[in-house]
């Protein structure tokens, strides 16, 4: 199978800038275009990610943005997986490239996010899942994150400095990142002196939300020669797996698991896995790694997921410094969602952008040295997942 | 009068169970109970059967709510009290959440602790009470007399 190329990637600065989500990804889009120097008119395919706001412009996502950007006659597409729609766009775009069905693609995420506790829509909603999990048990999404890392306290002796210490080191990576929302350093007693909101985790170890916006230009292998794109950037995988039944690992929104006994590997290990056996790599070529830093504690379990460690050996490579900037596997040299926050359709297309200018060394301020191969992992709900593997 | 927060997920009285679904066709356990189709994706079940589940089992993990969480949330009272949560392994192999119950916090809980289930007031509205299963610590051998 001949790899496709990332022609392009763009962003729109993280923040909040009260303006609708359709500037901002056009905004990232055109920053895509110009990044690879094609013309608009020249796109024959865009896929949008969908965004939870109301109306027909979140919910057409692929074909507002086209809108926006001038029709151009160019086929369209919308995806929505919650925190994974990025990813899934991008395979969307990137399938029909391999088919010979398209030659060069947008893909677009963009959103505006409200503040505070994120929380299922008004009315009353008995046989919703998000809906009651609030209604009967008080379940916010921080409880969620808590749990995983209360447990690794328990069962590893991760500590609540070990956490802060994650939201140290991304804060010190974003801080050259022009599109970071948060560009200030953190230190361990802002983040332990900060609130605890669930028990372990502190108001500073859970990501903010913000509005923001990217955009990856994918092109054919053959487009990419013809129009001189040399040593590009290559997608060698995008997995998009679901779990396998029985899903024995308790996760946002639901309120209990399957029954039964528990597979060879959880969900997220199999995200990583599908990537890894697609891409005919494993976890030990891996140079750099963004993954869903939702909570400080995640960006541990996420490390373990990807097998870039052993299970309960993420602390330690977080103390020996193996995972910032210089170190063995920098994880999230971005800032992550830490210095971002969410925007739910545009982080795991931000990993993408991350990964293109750390794999072309022009990260400035934030680049990981010699970096040939990266990897992006994010789950949104009900069985999203996924995980990108980008390399030279 | 006290009334389930949620019909038929949970029995009350001196020994309160949650009440799942059983596929009649591969005997899948289900939690919340289920009338539509098995989770098992080597069954085409349709059919379920009531089933409640064991009242006791080893905690997975467990968290607070420290802030008062948004609407759907109903306080349980004027002023917002913390609570504690828990994800409860039970002997079905499958893991249930579950608010803890008052007067219990996280410093009561450890992963693989034993709780069972109770049935405890949730909020109150204009039918009354409502109630709902919480998971309570049970006091291991020898813990009592050091208490
Ligand atoms: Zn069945």
């Amino acid at each position: 199978m001949s790899d496709v190329v990332v022609a392009g990637v763009g962003m729109h600065p993280w923040g909040k800038w009260g303006r609708n989500f359709v500037s901002y990804g056009v905004h990232a889009a055109r920053e895509a275009l110009a990044d690879a120097g094609v013309n608009w008119a020249d796109v024959d395919l865009v896929v949008g990610g969908e965004t939870v706001r109301n109306g027909y412009a979140g919910y057409v996502a692929g074909a507002t943005f086209a809108q926006a950007l001038g029709w151009n006659g160019a086929r369209v597409a919308t995806s929505y997986a919650a925190c994974a729609t990025g990813a899934q766009a991008l395979d969307t775009a990137r399938a029909r490239i391999l088919a010979g069905m398209s030659e060069l693609a947008l893909v677009v995420g963009a959103d505006t996010t409200p503040k505070g506790f994120l929380a299922p829509n008004a009315g009353e909603r008995w046989d919703d899942p998000d809906w009651l999990r609030f209604r009967l048990l008080g379940m916010t999404n921080p409880a969620y994150f808590a749990l995983y890392a209360r447990r690794r306290m328990d069962l590893y002796g991760a500590t609540a400095e070990d956490f802060a210490a994650v939201k140290v080191k991304n804060s010190r990576h974003g801080l050259a990142n022009p599109n970071a929302r948060y560009r200030k350093e953190v230190s361990p007693a802002d983040v332990l002196g900060s609130a605890v909101v669930c028990d372990p985790l502190h108001l500073l170890d859970i990501c903010a939300t913000s509005d923001g916006a990217a955009a990856v230009l994918l092109c054919s292998a053959d487009y990419a020669r013809r129009h001189g794109l040399a040593d590009p950037v290559r997608v060698r995988a995008v997995s998009t797996v679901t779990p396998t039944f029985p899903n024995t690992v308790i996760d946002m929104p639901l309120l209990a698991t399957d029954a039964g006994t528990p597979g060879p590997r959880t969900f997220k290990e199999s995200i990583g896995d599908a990537a890894y056996e697609e891409a005919g790599i494993g976890p030990d070529d891996v140079d750099v790694a963004e993954v869903y830093d939702l909570s400080t504690a995640l960006e541990l379990d996420w490390m373990e997921d990807l097998g870039l460690c052993g299970r309960g050996e993420a602390e330690a490579l977080l103390r020996a410094g193996e995972t910032t900037l210089g170190g063995r596997i920098p994880v999230n040299p971005s800032g992550g969602l830490a210095c971002f926050g969410e925007a739910v359709p545009a982080q795991a297309l931000a990993q993408v952008c991350e990964l293109t200018w750390q794999l072309r060394g022009r990260a400035q301020g934030r680049q990981v040295e010699g970096a040939r191969v990266g990897i992006t992992a994010n789950q949104g709900l009900f069985g999203h997942g996924s995980s990108v593997i980008l390399s030279l | 009068m006290s009334v389930p927060a949620i019909e038929g997920w949970f029995t009350s009285g001196d020994a309160p169970a949650l009440v799942g679904s059983r596929c009649t066709t591969c005997a899948t356990v289900h939690f919340p109970r289920t009338d539509g189709f098995c989770r098992n994706p080597r069954c085409a079940g349709e059919e379920f059967a009531e089933t409640t589940l064991a009242r006791r089992g080893t905690v997975w993990s467990y968290t607070d709510a420290q802030y008062q969480p948004p609407p759907p949330y109903i306080p349980a009272g004027d002023d917002y009290i913390p609570f504690a949560l828990a994800a409860v392994e039970l002997p079905e192999g499958i893991v249930v959440l579950g608010q803890v119950a008052e007067g219990y916090g996280v410093d009561d809980l450890h992963v693989g602790a034993e709780v069972e289930l109770v049935v405890e007031r949730l909020y109150t509205d204009e039918t009354g009470e409502r109630t709902i299963w919480r998971w309570k610590p049970v006091a291991e051998l020898g813990e009592e007399a050091d208490a």
